[in-house]
């Protein structure tokens, strides 16, 4: 789950009570909270306390870059990737919310839908965050007053009605994560609400648009090759089925090369399997001799991919070096690397205005922009929204290494 | 000996899904990838013995394709240390070890003195010693990010300068799985493909695969003496220990394992890895809770990272 919001709105509290609720906090740790707490004048027990990190942002009491969170219930566990909710923090908040199932959107009940709200609800958008949770904090402080919690979602649901992604699963929450209601029993205070608490809803949702349904796309990272007279011709690549599956038999083909075979084994460490499912890392032996290397695509042969040297895309920009027209980077795909140069950098996208664009010359550190690339050899991809598996990619800068941006490859 | 051997015959149906098992073969094969000399930093204890299970099922039936190196304070439980040769030489793997000792006897860094003595911190220096003089480009360890506040921001790929040290405000975005392990010469990275797993997480995979492991970590009778409200090895040679800090006998068991003269024991009737289970799942003190190493002060494990220590 990603959570993303400011000091103010509550979040660390949130998340500090989710993990005293779960029985997550270790009793030395709540001691340590307890004493903290004291040290620094609070008469509360400040569930924030739970989840700062870094001596730098313990002393000026904000959070800084991406932390990872850690719990379990005895029927699922649980990561949250959290971060600032700053317009400063958007590069943060994107790496964050990459791998999220669940995008955990909170509002300030005094304060209603604002920029911050925009900019998260949009940052879900863009990622194409299967579920979103608007958790309307602070209810306490407005009384659980149900008309101003309608307001709201009368507001956040305009918001929706102008997002790319109607199909994503929008389900809202009046809580209050200092007096804990509405996150594990039913709230007294707010009859109004029918639906599961907070922790309850958690528990019980399901895990939408899994990369299951897609076409299959293995990336080959390595080829493992024994060379030991027990194995003198075994060759297998060795990767991660990054979406769809695959099963002893398909037929597939391999990208550059568009040569075909057929799948003759399908390993996991020293056992055969029929069939293999999205997220597997796997290794595969073809029954031709194929030349294979890392980086190279295998998909089924019956479905189809796009193939280009050129692609536009969407790409956050997370370097402190400003991006122009020209430059040329390295591109990485899943595991593949090549050489990239920005033929044009079309415009920005304005995140607190629901991406309206901009014409822009150059993206600095944290903008949004749509941009074209070319590239010297092809590339075999999806688009992002068809794929998030196989339609994504980072930008390196080869003189300082540095992961410059992440890409969205666009239709 | 270690032989791999093919069960081509024997076809299961559809691969069962564990994602942290799959990311952390992702990682690994990562690593013998995109680095020249990588490296297994090895301890001994259960995370790090899990890492070489993984790699096992990473690079099957070819041998791991890196060396372990193990930073020998000089004050282990002998049972680790025969661990880790009889799992070496099962497993077929090479293994260095660079001493603690002979650092404190080139003068290079200084030996710890009184009741919190430790060797723990000098193990800095031994390390980089040795990563520079084999030239490692990258260090695989066991570091989870649930451990220890400073290590839940910690990157996968979390890259240092020569000295080792770590700088927050410069590690990488990581987006989606994609690693950036691209280095200038004299750079070095530490990878952690256990960095979402619980201590939870590892005891369960340590069940569900059988995966042997020192027997320190379950109850056993040990002579003890106490200070602080913790357990104690009473081993005078490297375990300082005042004069009425009495020598008795417990049942206890180790939560996690580091030298004898930083780890403290706990009471505990764990015969077996269910048990240990059970008594984790119910524990009211967190793992690194009976190290002093992390207790000194509210930022020494960020510290240590910074000077380049794991």
């Amino acid at each position: 789950m990603s959570t993303a919001g400011s000091v103010d709105d509550g979040k660390s509290t949130l998340i500090g009570r989710i993990l005293y609720d779960t029985h997550s906090l270790t009793e030395d740790k709540i001691k340590a909270i307890e004493k903290t707490s004291r040290t620094r004048g609070y008469d509360y027990f400040d569930f924030s306390l739970a989840t700062d990190g870094l001596s730098a942002e313990r002393e000026q009491g904000i959070t800084i870059d991406v932390a990872h969170i850690y719990f379990s219930t005895p029927k699922r566990s649980y990561i949250i990737a959290d971060t600032p909710g700053h317009i400063e923090y958007t590069r943060n908040m994107i790496t964050g919310a990459s791998n999220a199932d669940i995008s955990i959107i909170l509002i300030d009940a005094r304060n209603g839908v604002v920029e911050q709200t925009r900019r998260h609800f949009f940052i879900s958008n863009l990622l194409q965050i299967p579920q979103v949770i608007v958790a309307v904090n602070k209810m306490d402080l407005i009384d659980y007053d149900q008309g101003v919690y309608q307001k709201i979602i009368d507001d956040f649901e305009l918001l929706r009605q102008n997002g790319k992604n109607k199909n994503q699963k929008i389900h809202y929450i009046p809580i209050s994560a200092l007096h804990g209601e509405n996150i594990t029993g039913k709230s007294e205070k707010m009859p109004y609400y029918q639906g599961y608490p907070l922790l309850d809803y958690l528990e019980n949702t399901d895990r939408e648009d899994t990369l299951d349904e897609r076409p299959a796309r293995f990336q080959v990272q390595t080829v493992i090759r024994p060379g030991t007279e027990a194995f003198h011709d075994f060759r297998a690549y060795a990767g991660k089925l990054k979406s769809g599956n695959l099963s002893v038999g398909d037929q597939i083909l391999v990208l550059p090369s568009k040569k075909e075979s057929t799948i003759k084994e399908i390993r996991f460490f020293d056992q055969c399997y029929q069939r293999a499912d999205a997220g597997s890392s796997i290794s595969l032996r073809l029954k031709d001799d194929l030349q294979i290397s890392r980086g190279d695509l295998i998909i089924k042969k019956e479905e189809s991919i796009k193939e280009s040297k050129s692609i536009n895309a969407v790409l956050c920009w997370m370097d402190e070096n400003t991006l122009k027209t020209a430059s040329v980077y390295l591109l990485q795909f899943g595991v593949k690397r090549i050489k990239t140069k920005v033929k044009k950098i079309d415009y920005r996208l304005n995140i607190n205005e629901q991406g309206s664009k901009q014409p822009a010359v150059e993206l600095k550190m944290n903008d949004l922009g749509s941009v074209e690339l070319q590239f010297a050899q092809y590339l075999y991809y999806d688009s992002y929204r068809e794929n998030r598996a196989n339609g994504a990619f980072i930008l390196i800068d080869p003189n300082t290494n540095s992961t410059a941006a992440v890409g969205f490859i666009e239709e | 000996m270690w032989y791999p051997h093919i069960k081509s015959e024997i076809m299961n149906d559809s691969i069962k899904n564990n994602p942290l098992e799959n990311e952390a073969i992702y990682i690994l094969r990562e690593v013998s990838a995109q680095f020249e000399n990588p490296v297994l930093l090895f301890s001994g204890g259960k995370d790090s013995i899990t890492l070489v299970h993984l790699a096992q099922k990473a690079f099957y039936p070819a041998k791991i394709p890196f060396p372990l190196l193990h930073i020998d304070t000089g004050h282990n439980f002998p049972e680790t240390i025969a661990f880790r040769d009889k799992l070496v030489e099962e497993m077929g793997l090479t293994l260095f070890v660079h001493y603690v000792q002979d650092d404190i006897d080139s003068g290079a860094v200084q030996e710890e003195k009184g009741r919190y003595a430790s060797r723990n911190r000098l193990q800095t220096e031994t390390l980089l010693r040795a990563i520079s003089d084999h030239g490692f480009d990258a260090c695989i360890g066991g570091a989870r990010r649930d451990e220890e506040k400073a290590r839940a921001k910690e990157r996968i790929f979390s890259v240092r300068n020569e000295f080792g040290e770590w700088n927050e405000k410069n590690q990488r975005p990581e987006v989606f799985d994609m690693l950036n392990g691209c280095i200038d010469f004299g750079q070095n990275v530490r990878v952690f493909p256990i960095s979402n797993w619980t201590e939870l997480d590892v005891w369960h995979y340590i069940r569900q695969d059988n995966i042997e492991i020192p027997s320190l970590y379950f109850a056993h009778k040990r002579k003890i003496f106490e200070r602080d409200h913790l357990i104690w090895t009473a081993q005078d040679e490297f375990v300082y220990r005042e004069e009425d800090e009495i020598v008795t006998e417990k049942i206890v068991r180790f939560r996690t394992i580091g030298d004898m003269s930083c780890t403290a024991a706990v009471e505990s009737l764990a015969f077996t890895i269910d048990d240990v289970i059970q008594e984790i799942s119910e524990s009211t003190l967190s793992e690194r809770g009976a190290r002093i190493d992390d207790k000194r002060s509210e930022s020494a494990m960020e510290e240590r990272k910074q000077q380049g220590y794991f």
